[in-house]
C-alpha cells in the first residue's frame, strides 16, 4: 500500500491555476524525485501535502497520507501530522532556523510538542538525533545558536528537526541547492541513510536532474503544473519518451559551441596575479596577544590571456570570491601585485583605476539582488558608462544601451521597463548587458548560472560563449559547479583553503584530478551520465 | 557581550558630554543677562557687574562650562533666579510626579500596543486587523491634549471616578496619588500606543514571512504557538527601538499634559521657567531630560543584546550597534514609518 497518494490534485491561488491534475504516489522506504523548473509547481505540491499553503490557495482532488484525507483534515489533525509523521526540509538553510533560539531548543521543541515529553527527555532525544545527523556534542552542544554554524551544519539541524520523530514521510524541497557540491554529497548521503534506517518515504524535490537521478527510485517530471512524465528513474531517463524529458536532460548536459578554440600562449597576458594574499583580522582570544589573522587568500598567482576562459572552482569559503574582489579592485590585497594589461592596479588611487574598471566588468550570481528595483533598465545597463573618458550624450547613451541589449538577445523596447518585469534568465541577460556595455576585455562572473533553471542556464552559457567568440572577451568564472567549468573553461584552477592547489586544461583537471581537493570536488559533483548508468545497473 | 556593552556605555557617555556642551552653548547664545534679571530694571551698572562677578559670569567660557558640568555631576545645578532656591530642590519635588507619570505611560503604551500588534498581524487584512489599525490611525492623528480633555469629561466630570486635575502628593497615600496620575498617563500613552502598535504589527508581519516561521510550522506547532514563541521575540528589535525613541516624546509630551491636568511636574516647571526667563532652571531640566533619554537608549541597546544572541557572540561584526542580518533594515523601515505617521499626525494638528 502506498504511504502517500496524490490523485488529480489541482491548485489555484486566487484565479491563477498552479497545479493541474497532479498524480504522485510514494511507498514506505521509497525515494521519489519531483523534477521541474522554477514555477512548475514543485514546492506548491510539497506545501499542499503539508497543508502549509498561502492564503487564498484552493486545492481540489485527493491527497491521502497513511489513510488520512489531507485536504479534508482539520488544522488540529494537520498539526499532529506535521513534524511527527511528515517532516519537511527546506532549500535555504541560512534562514530556515530561528536566529534567537538555540539549536537544542529548536530540535527539542517539536519532540516536546508531539510526545508531551519533559524538557530533559526531549533534550536527550534532540541530542541523539543531532549526533545522528553528524553534529557531535563535543563541537555542537545544544546551546549553540544558528549563527554559529555554517550552511551545511544548519541544514543538518533542519534535517534533525524534520527527522527527530522518525517520520514516515520526509519532504525535502531543494535541500542541497544552496550548498557546495561536497556538502551536497554529504547531505544526500545522510538523507539516503535515514531513508534506509527508518523505511521512510522521501519526496526529493529538485531542479537538478543529476541529483534526483542519483537518489530517486522513481521520477515525476512537472512542467507548468502538469505531470509530463513519471516512472522508474532509469527507464524514464534512458528512454526519454516525452520530449520535455529529453529537453531537460540535454539542457543539463549542455556544452556551448565555441568554434574558435583559445590557443594558449598566443598573446601577452591580459591579467597577471602575482603572489597575492589577503588577511582578515581574526578574533582576539586574549587581551595580551595580538589576534591571529585569518588568511582568506594565500600566495595565489594566475594569468589570464585575452579571450581566454578560466574557471576558478572550489568549495564555498575557499577564498574564490575574495580573490575575485581583489582582481576587480573592490578589495585591497595584503600582499602581492595584480597587473591588468601590464599595468599594476594594486595600490592605485580610485581615479587612476578608471581605465582598468572600464575594461573589467562583473556579473553576479543573483539576478534578483543585483538591480535597484526602482530604476529603469536604461539607467541600470548604462551604469558603467560613467567610466568612459568622454561622457556620451543622452541619445548616444540610449543607442549604446540598445546595442548592448541587442547583443544579449533583448529588444530596444526593454529599455524602459523595470527589473521586476523580467524573468530570472532575462535579468541575468540584463546583468550581462551591463557588463559588456563598456566593451570590456575581461568579465568576472561569480556563479553566473547557479540560480537559473537548466534550460535558461544553457541559454546563458551559450550567450557567454557567443560573446567570447564575437567580442573576444576573456572570462574568469567563479563557481562550485563543475559542469559550468567543463562547459565553458579553457583552463581550470582549483582553489582550496586560500591556495590554488591544481591548475591545467579543463578536461585534464576534471577527468584526472591529481590534488586531494580536486578529487573530492569531482567525486562529489553530480553527473547525469554517471548517475543514469548507475541507475540502469540497479534497476536492470 | 562585554565588549558590546562597554562600547555602548562609552558611546552613551560621549553623547552626554556632547549634549551638555550644546545645551550650555545654546544658553550662552540666548539673550538676557541673569544678573540684570535678578536685580531688576533699576539696578545700576556697577551693581550688575558686582553680581556678575559673584555669580562667576565673567570667567572665561571654558571655565564656566567646566564649573557648570562639575556641578551637574555632583547634582549641584545652581540656584533658580526667580525662586532663589537650589534648582535641585525644585527638580526633586517635581520629578516624583513626572517620572512615575512617564513610566506608567510607557508601560501602558507597551501593554496596549503589543497585544494589538499581535492581534492585527495574525489577522492581517481581515476585519479585526482593519478595525484595530483604523483605531490606531485615529490614535496617531488625534492630539493627546484632546484625549486628555475627553478623558477628564468622561471619568472625572461625568463618572466622578478620578480627580479632574491636580496632584495631592505621595504623602496623601499611594493609591490617591496614583489615581490622579491615571488619566494623564492614559492620555499620554494612547497616541504612543497607536504608533507602537503599528510598528509591532508591521515588524511581526515581516517576521511571519521569514523562512524559520515555516520551519516552525512544519514541526507541527499551531499558528498561535509559532506567533508567540518564534515570531514575537524576533519582532522585538524594531519595537524596542521605537520604544526608546518614544520615551523622549513621552517626556516632552508631559509639558502639555501636565498643564492640562494641572500637575506639578517637570513639564510645568520648565514651562514656567521659560516664561520667567529662569535660564538656569531651563538648562538644568533640559540636561536632565537629555540624560534620561540617553539612559533609556542605553537600556534599549542592552536589551537588544538580551533579545538577539548574534549581538552577544560576535562583537567584531557589529557595526552600528544593531544586530547583523535582518535587523538594521527592519529598524530603518520601522523608524521611517514611525516618522511618517508622526508627521502626518502633526500635519493634521
Amino acid at each position: 500500500m502506498s504511504l502517500l497518494e496524490v490523485e488529480n490534485l489541482s491548485l489555484a491561488i486566487g484565479a491563477t491555476p498552479i497545479l493541474k491534475g497532479v498524480e504522485l504516489t510514494i511507498a514506505p522506504g521509497e525515494v521519489v524525485g519531483l523534477v521541474g523548473e522554477s514555477g512548475s509547481g514543485k514546492s506548491m505540491t510539497a506545501l499542499t501535502i503539508m497543508r502549509l499553503l498561502p492564503h487564498l490557495a484552493r486545492a481540489d482532488g485527493r491527497v491521502a497520507f497513511d489513510g488520512i484525507d489531507i485536504l479534508g483534515a482539520t488544522e488540529d489533525q494537520m498539526c499532529a501530522l506535521r513534524g511527527d509523521d511528515i517532516g519537511m526540509v527546506f532549500q535555504e538553510p541560512m534562514t530556515a532556523l530561528n536566529p534567537v533560539k538555540t539549536i537544542g531548543e529548536q530540535v527539542a521543541e517539536g519532540i516536546r510538542w508531539h510526545t508531551k515529553a519533559g524538557r530533559a527527555e526531549a533534550e536527550a532525544r534532540a541530542r541523539k538525533i543531532l549526533d545522528r545527523v553528524g553534529l557531535p556534542e563535543a563541537k555542537f552542544p545544544l546551546s549553540r545558536y544558528p549563527h554559529e554554524l555554517s550552511g551545511g551544519q544548519r541544514q543538518r539541524v533542519v534535517i534533525a528537526i524534520a527527522c527527530a520523530l522518525k517520520p514516515k514521510l520526509l519532504i525535502a524541497d531543494e535541500p542541497t541547492t544552496a550548498l557546495d557540491v561536497v556538502l551536497q554529497a554529504q547531505i544526500l548521503d545522510l538523507l539516503r541513510d535515514l531513508v534506509r534506517e527508518n523505511r521512510m518515504g522521501l519526496l526529493l524535490i529538485s531542479h537538478d536532474l543529476a541529483v534526483v537521478t542519483e537518489m530517486a527510485d522513481r521520477l515525476t517530471i512537472l512542467r507548468r503544473g502538469e505531470v509530463t512524465e513519471a516512472g522508474d528513474t532509469a527507464r524514464t531517463l534512458s528512454e526519454q519518451q516525452h520530449p520535455y524529458t529529453r529537453e531537460l536532460a540535454l539542457a543539463s548536459m549542455h556544452v556551448p559551441a565555441r568554434p574558435k578554440p583559445h590557443l594558449a600562449g598566443s598573446a601577452k597576458p591580459l591579467l597577471e596575479v602575482e603572489n597575492i594574499g589577503r588577511d582578515y583580522p581574526g578574533r582576539r582570544l586574549s587581551l595580551f596577544r595580538p589576534a591571529q589573522p585569518i588568511r582568506a587568500v594565500d600566495d595565489v598567482s594566475l594569468t589570464i590571456e585575452p579571450a581566454q576562459s578560466v574557471a576558478l572552482v572550489g568549495r564555498s569559503g575557499c577564498g574564490k570570491s575574495t580573490l575575485a574582489r581583489m582582481i576587480l579592485a573592490l578589495d585591497k590585497p595584503t600582499a602581492g601585485t595584480i597587473r591588468f594589461r601590464g599595468e599594476a592596479i594594486t595600490g592605485k588611487p580610485e581615479q587612476a583605476l578608471k581605465p582598468a574598471r572600464r575594461d573589467m566588468q562583473v556579473v553576479f550570481q543573483d539576478p534578483y539582488g543585483s538591480f535597484d528595483p526602482r530604476q529603469k533598465v536604461e539607467k541600470l545597463v548604462a551604469e558603467p558608462l560613467h567610466l568612459l573618458e568622454k561622457q556620451p550624450t543622452q541619445a548616444e547613451r540610449r543607442e549604446m544601451v540598445a546595442h548592448a541589449l541587442d547583443e544579449v538577445g533583448l529588444g530596444p523596447r526593454d529599455m524602459d521597463k523595470y527589473p521586476h518585469e523580467f524573468s530570472g534568465g532575462q535579468r541575468q541577460r540584463l546583468s550581462i548587458a551591463r557588463a559588456i556595455i563598456t566593451r570590456p576585455k575581461l568579465v568576472v562572473a561569480d556563479e553566473p548560472v547557479s540560480a537559473l533553471d537548466v534550460s535558461i542556464r544553457a541559454q546563458i552559457l551559450d550567450l557567454f560563449a557567443e560573446l567570447n567568440q564575437k567580442l573576444g572577451i576573456a572570462y574568469l568564472f567563479i563557481t562550485h559547479d563543475l559542469t559550468v567549468a567543463r562547459a565553458m573553461a579553457d583552463e581550470v584552477l582549483v582553489m582550496h583553503e586560500g591556495k590554488i592547489v591544481e591548475r591545467g586544461r579543463a578536461a585534464d583537471v576534471l577527468d584526472h584530478p591529481r590534488s586531494e581537493a580536486a578529487q573530492a570536488l569531482v567525486a562529489a559533483a553530480p553527473d547525469l551520465h554517471r548517475a543514469i548508468a548507475r541507475k540502469m545497473q540497479e534497476q536492470g | 557581550m562585554t565588549a558590546y556593552l562597554l562600547k555602548r556605555l562609552i558611546i552613551a557617555a560621549l553623547t552626554l558630554v556632547l549634549a551638555s556642551m550644546v545645551v550650555f552653548a545654546v544658553m550662552e547664545i540666548l539673550p538676557g543677562d541673569p544678573a540684570r534679571l535678578m536685580l531688576g530694571l533699576n539696578a545700576s551698572a556697577e551693581q550688575v557687574e558686582l553680581l556678575r562677578d559673584q555669580m562667576g559670569l565673567n570667567a572665561p567660557l571654558a571655565v564656566r562650562y567646566l564649573h557648570w558640568a562639575a556641578g551637574l555631576l555632583s547634582l549641584d545645578f545652581g540656584r533658580s533666579y526667580t525662586y532663589s532656591v537650589p534648582v535641585i530642590d525644585l527638580v526633586r519635588e517635581r520629578i516624583v510626579v513626572s517620572l512615575p507619570l512617564a513610566l506608567i505611560a510607557l508601560a501602558l503604551s507597551t501593554v496596549i500596543a503589543i497585544p494589538v500588534g499581535v492581534f492585527s498581524a495574525s489577522r492581517q487584512g481581515r476585519a479585526g486587523d482593519t478595525l484595530a489599525m483604523g483605531a490606531a490611525q485615529l490614535g496617531v492623528a488625534v492630539p493627546n491634549f484632546w484625549f486628555a480633555l475627553m478623558l477628564i469629561y468622561l471619568f472625572a466630570v461625568w463618572l466622578h471616578l478620578v480627580p479632574a486635575g491636580g496632584f495631592p502628593g505621595w504623602s496623601a497615600g499611594i493609591w490617591t496619588a496614583l489615581k490622579s496620575l491615571l488619566l494623564p498617563a492614559v492620555a499620554l500613552a494612547l497616541p504612543q500606543a497607536a504608533i507602537l502598535g503599528r510598528v509591532a504589527r508591521s515588524a511581526l508581519i515581516e517576521v511571519l514571512n521569514e523562512d524559520y516561521i515555516r520551519t516552525a510550522r512544519a514541526k507541527g506547532l499551531p499558528y498561535r504557538a509559532v506567533l508567540w514563541r518564534h515570531a514575537l521575540r524576533n519582532a522585538m528589535i524594531p519595537v524596542l527601538t521605537i520604544l526608546g525613541l518614544q520615551f523622549a516624546f513621552l517626556l516632552a509630551g508631559t509639558i502639555i499634559i501636565e498643564n492640562v491636568f494641572y500637575l506639578p511636574g517637570l513639564g510645568r516647571l520648565i514651562f514656567q521657567a521659560i516664561t520667567q526667563r529662569d535660564l538656569i532652571v531651563v538648562e538644568s531640566i533640559v540636561m536632565l531630560l537629555v540624560a534620561a533619554v540617553i539612559l533609556i537608549n542605553l537600556v534599549v541597546d542592552f536589551s537588544y543584546a538580551i533579545v538577539d544572541p548574534r549581538l552577544r557572540a560576535i562583537p567584531g561584526k557589529v557595526r552600528s550597534g544593531f544586530p547583523s542580518g535582518i535587523a538594521p533594515k527592519q529598524i530603518l523601515r520601522a523608524v521611517q514609518r514611525f516618522r511618517e505617521t508622526r508627521n502626518r499626525s502633526r500635519g493634521r494638528q
